[in-house]
């Protein structure tokens, strides 16, 4: 067997792996976080509460309609984009004139709601949810066995993410965001709804919680915690990247999944704490973060 | 006389608990240029804020075409017909220049093309792929004006389009702004160099103390030099 620094080469690759599909996850629920704090000044708490909601919307869809895995993507992060539109009109766009701690609050108890009303009607324990069979079983790499899911997973993330990059850095919809988060009054004189832009980049950053939340179905279990346990790392992320840093979002996602992955082979011990003990240095040596601009 | 095309009426707007406009009056009739003049801290900037609703705390009448402002939403006066360019410049750091020439959307038909443009402002064409903010000071002033020619507005706010820039750049605005008179842009400066906006305005206010105290057309000028260098403090 091939070792490296002692480790069999298949388990340095199987936890670079399981890193991978962490950081995937991390990469675009911290893009969603870091595109609404962008525009919004709203940290957004609720975001792992959207995850879950998107997890369990696709659960429902299957259990009660029959509704399977492939309509799912489509319609769970469109109820999802809808569902936080209507939050952002009715509730958060009314706070946006008042200390950025309002909001602040209040997707805090939006979350704890949404999870309480969940956790009420299915408890805490975890629901599976099955392998579309299109994606199940695996491939052999020949240096290792992946699970075709798992590298699905990689590739939609990828996509998703890239696609989200270009979305806001190449087109017309995106340099308005650019802009309206730099100045947004000068923007809305310019003549451009920025209400409005205001209410989509919360939608566009719930749709993609809802949309990472339904990929996540099927490997980890629908449970109504599975939000909360996932976003305190995702918040560290954001802050290693660089508040309202698209980019750093992204990178830093995929770089904590892989560290954290590493440390499983190397210090299995210290595998919760990685992202926190990184968060903690860049903060000394950077506080705006690895792709901050310092403000 | 015809109705102006901009008709302001005792406009009242705070800061906070700060009252800044204390009932300003003024008229802008179509194709005309009208200079505000002042000193430092007299309300310019507030009066083309308030009437673009920039503001947000402000009462009285802004009619723009015979329709009041006030009470519309601020996304919807640009639409009206009404371009701003303020103070300091509003150029975008995380756009091109290409992308801040073509940020605000056109309201109307009759603004000029890109390509018409970067025929009249060149070193913006040669620099169209750096960030906005990487400009010199004089080129984001263009810049700063160019993106608002594109979008077929009737009448421009412009706030001290002159202010820390050199002798050459401010020839270069001048020309400008006589360019876009003639072709029949109404113009609302506000300028503390009367000597530049004698070369280009119809008329000039005075303000002081959030009022508009006189107003006076430009072959007035010479006979009120000695109140303006009082007032101005120049
Ligand atoms: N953002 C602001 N907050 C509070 N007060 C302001 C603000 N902007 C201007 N002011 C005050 O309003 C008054 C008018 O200012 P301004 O319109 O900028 O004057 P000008 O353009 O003529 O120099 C000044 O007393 C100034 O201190
Ligand atoms: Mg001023």
């Amino acid at each position: 067997m091939t070792m490296i620094f002692g480790i069999p080469i298949q388990a340095l690759l199987g936890q670079l792996l399981v890193g991978l599909i962490n950081g995937s996850f991390y990469a675009m629920l911290s893009l969603g976080l870091a595109v609404i704090f962008g525009l919004l000044r709203i940290i957004n708490f609720a975001h792992g509460a959207l995850y879950m909601l998107g997890a369990f919307i696709g659960y429902l869809l299957l259990v009660h309609l029959g509704i399977g895995y492939l309509p799912a993507l489509i319609l769970v992060p469109l109820a999802v984009g809808v569902f936080g539109m209507a939050v952002e009109r009715a509730a958060l766009s009314r706070l946006y004139r008042l200390d950025p701690l309002y909001g602040l609050l209040f997707t805090f108890g939006m979350a704890l709601v949404i999870e309480g009303v969940f956790r009420f009607y299915y408890g805490v324990s975890g629901n599976p949810y099955a392998v579309p069979s299109l994606l199940a079983g695996g491939t052999n790499l020949g240096f290792m066995f992946l699970p075709n899911y798992r590298g699905w997973v990689v590739v939609a993330s990828l996509v998703v993410c890239i696609g989200t990059w270009l979305l806001i850095e190449k087109t017309r919809l995106g340099s308005y965001l650019r802009a309206a988060t730099e100045n947004p009054e000068l923007v809305q004189a310019f003549g451009v709804n920025v209400p409005l832009l205001l209410t989509l980049t919360y939608g566009l950053g719930a749709a993609l919680a809802g949309l990472a939340g339904i990929l996540a179905a099927p490997v980890y279990q629908v449970s109504p915690l599975m939000g909360s346990d996932l976003i305190i790392v995702v918040f560290a992320v954001v802050v290693i990247g660089g508040m309202g840093s698209i980019l750093g979002a992204i990178v830093t996602g995929y770089m904590l999944g892989l560290a954290e992955g590493l440390t499983k082979v190397f210090y299995p011990e210290a595998s919760n704490l990685v992202v926190f003990v990184i968060m903690a240095i860049v903060l000394l040596l950077r506080p705006a973060g690895l792709f901050g601009r310092d403000a | 006389m015809s109705e102006p095309l901009l008709a302001v009426r005792d406009l009242h707007a705070w800061y906070g608990e700060g009252h800044a406009l204390h009932g300003v009056n003024l008229d802008v009739y179509r194709g005309e240029t009208v200079t505000l003049l002042g000193r430092n801290g007299v309300g310019k900037t507030t009066t083309l804020r308030a009437i673009m609703g920039l503001v947000r705390k402000r009462e009285g009448s802004v009619f723009f075409n015979g329709s009041d402002l006030i009470g519309l939403p601020l996304h919807r006066v640009a639409h009206q017909g009404l371009g701003f360019v303020p103070e300091e410049r509003g150029i975008f750091a995380t756009l091109s220049v290409d992308e801040n020439l073509v940020l605000p959307p056109v309201v109307a038909e009759g603004g000029m093309s890109v390509e018409e443009i970067f025929d009249l402002f060149p070193n913006l064409k040669e620099r169209r792929n750096s960030p906005g903010t990487r400009l010199s000071g004089g080129e984001q002033q263009m810049l700063a004006i160019a993106r608002i020619l594109r979008t077929g507005v009737q009448m421009l706010l412009l706030d001290e389009p002159t202010e820390g820039l050199a002798p050459v750049i401010v020839q270069r605005i001048g020309e400008l702004l006589a360019t876009l008179k003639k072709r029949g842009m109404t113009i609302l400066l506000v300028e503390q160099n009367f000597r530049f906006a004698a070369r280009i305005a119809d008329r000039f206010y005075l303000m002081e103390h959030g009022k508009v105290l006189e107003g006076f057309p430009v072959a007035e000028l010479a006979a009120h030099t000695e109140t303006l260098h009082e007032v101005l403090g120049v």
